[in-house]
């Protein structure tokens, strides 16, 4: 028992980049324990995701052919069967919506302890695992006391693994209690999108939670107007409905990559960060200078928007 | 039916704070309703609206201190209130989700409800996992991160929010533990005749061993927390708002904004 299993990640016919990074963290991991690596893919056209899943580091992988998409039923199942099949000491998901539809049902199957969303794994001293506390403001080590465990990964946080492997590529037939599924997925619907499409513009003017009310977008939609920009929003903004879901940057949103990305009141969650961190030129507007917004901005003001926004808009004035 | 709604206080820390061992020193932090939970709440209270005989239910696990979060709950319209808790639970750091799981699966089993509704995360520790743990523990079947939610006899229609703008049609058998995502609803404000009704509302404290709980040894440990090393290398304007603006503008100048 020093193996890793990976669970790949894909939707609508494609492999997720997590399911990449997955093997990347899996391979780490597998060095620590001196043991192999193995990766599963559930579902859909598993030999051609298996293909694309061989990359260096992986020793093997498990094609499992039931129906097309992600379902959490099929996956607890199979990845209990295929955790003990393979002796994994270690199991890694995804800390995906469904990532986290699955591994907490898949843990407590198992008796195996589970830490979630992962930014770093250190193995010096048994398992320790680094994920954010207090809403990003700090980290936390958490130690595990256990022989086996199972850790969700945060996206984005190792790098792809890339190339082309020499993994061994097998079917795996697993016994599924379909009395157990309880769950059908009967479809997919995407977000509409209306007559502006924000990942299109160059310039975006995005407006968070320091806004603080819904009558002062008028104040961002003035600066947009005076600067020929197109106005985008983080999460709080959306949920509140104050401006349309197709202004949504971020993990759930649309991911933008402008010229310019102008946040405003916007204190720069993770999961806003992963929809605009490509963009060119990163501006932040935000009165704390502990916002995380700053970690990735390549200019600031800090200061109060309610002053700095109204005199910028002047700027651009007749 | 039931609908047990499980809710969860959260510390919210301060811009400025000092790290006291493994965790932040509780001058610096204000306790709140979760926010995940409120959606959860006015999930539940929306249905009891527009369904007969339905009864609404928190489950809060926490010290006397979390009443007053829990009076919240009651205030915008569940209709009692269960707290968890004794002096053996003092010090958990709620890290291990199935733990917090094992407690409120106590309550599930006591009320045998047809619905559980959890918030997506909480806003301090952000498992994001209590809601399956306690679905898989109960042998309820459950949906993460559930945007849209319609009642058909003993199924849920969902809508479960993906990433990337893609949300997820599924039919979910009851019972079953749902995980809200913000967004699915528009939290209502505790109306004063509310706050004055959730003061005699029942709130019943009850122990793990009330529950017949015995909660299995800890495996995780925080042992170490941090502020992240600031990666910041942001040019900042200086000066009063007319010549940060001023600043600014010029830089959008250069690279042809607004020209």
């Amino acid at each position: 028992m020093s193996d890793v299993l990976v669970v790949a990640e894909h939707r609508r016919g494609e492999l997720r980049d997590v399911s990449y990074e997955l093997l990347t963290a899996g391979r780490e991991l597998a060095d620590a324990t001196d043991g192999e690596l193995h990766a599963a893919v559930i579902s859909g056209p598993v030999e051609e995701y298996a293909d694309k899943l061989d990359r260096p580091g992986v020793d093997q992988i498990h094609a499992v052919e039931n129906g097309e998409e992600f379902n959490h039923g099929i996956y607890t199942q199979v990845a209990a069967q295929l955790a003990n099949a393979v002796d994994a000491q270690y199991i890694l998901a995804g800390n995906t919506v469904n990532g986290l539809d699955f591994a907490p049902a898949l843990a407590e199957r198992l008796g195996l302890p589970l830490v979630t969303d992962a930014v770093d794994i250190e193995t010096d001293d048994g398992l320790s695992v680094v994920r954010e506390l207090y809403g990003g403001k700090t980290e936390g080590t958490v130690d595990i006391d256990s022989e086996r465990a199972l850790l969700t990964i945060r996206p984005g946080e190792w790098p792809e693994a890339d190339g082309t492997g020499d993994a061994a590529i097998e079917p795996f037939e697993a016994d599924i209690d379909e009395s157990a599924v309880r769950s059908t997925v009967t479809g997919f619907e995407e977000v509409r999108t209306g007559d502006v499409d924000i990942s299109d513009a160059d310039v975006l003017v995005s407006v968070g939670r320091g806004i603080e009310d819904e009558e002062n977008i008028e104040l961002i939609e003035e600066l947009a107007d005076a600067i020929g920009a197109t106005v985008s929003a983080s999460r709080p903004i959306v949920d509140n409905g104050w401006l349309p879901p197709d202004r949504q940057v971020g993990q759930s949103g649309k991911k933008v990559s402008p010229d310019i990305y102008i946040a405003i009141g916007i204190s720069g969650a993770v999961q806003h960060v992963a929809g605009m961190k490509g963009s060119e030129t990163i501006i932040a507007i935000n009165d704390d200078p502990s916002a995380p917004i700053y970690d990735i901005a390549d200019y600031g003001i800090v200061d109060d928007l309610f002053d700095v926004v109204p005199a910028l808009t002047e700027q651009f004035g007749e | 039916m039931k609908i047990l709604v499980t809710v969860t206080e959260v510390a919210i820390a301060d811009d400025e704070f000092e790290i006291d061992d493994t965790s932040i020193d509780e001058t610096y932090l204000t306790f709140d309703l979760n926010e995940w939970d409120t959606y959860a709440i006015e999930e539940a209270v929306q249905l009891q609206e527009t369904e007969d005989e339905i009864e609404v239910v928190t489950a809060t696990v926490g010290p006397e201190r979390v009443e007053e979060t829990i009076r919240t709950a009651l205030a915008k319209g569940a209709d009692r209130a269960v707290r968890i808790w004794d002096e053996s639970l003092e010090g958990e750091t709620m890290i291990d989700p199935s733990r917090k799981a094992q407690l409120l699966a106590g309550v599930v089993e006591d009320e045998q409800p047809d619905l559980v509704l959890s918030g997506v995360q909480s806003g301090d520790v952000a498992l994001g996992a209590t809601g399956v743990a306690l679905a898989e523990q109960v042998g309820f079947e459950w949906g993460a991160v559930v945007n849209q939610l319609d009642l058909d006899g003993d199924t849920a229609r969902v809508h479960r929010e993906l990433e990337g703008g893609v949300e997820e049609l599924t039919e979910i058998e009851l019972p079953a533990v749902l995980t809200i995502q913000t967004g699915i609803n528009e939290p209502r404000y505790a109306s004063l005749r509310g706050i004055r009704q959730a003061q005699s509302k029942p709130l019943d404290v009850r122990s793990p061993a009330d529950l017949g709980v015995e909660l299995e040894a800890a495996s995780l440990e925080l042992t170490d927390l941090v502020v992240p090393e600031s990666e910041s290398d942001t040019d900042l304007f200086e000066g009063a708002p007319e010549e940060t603006a001023a600043q600014l503008a010029e830089l959008l100048e250069e690279k042809g904004v607004g020209a």
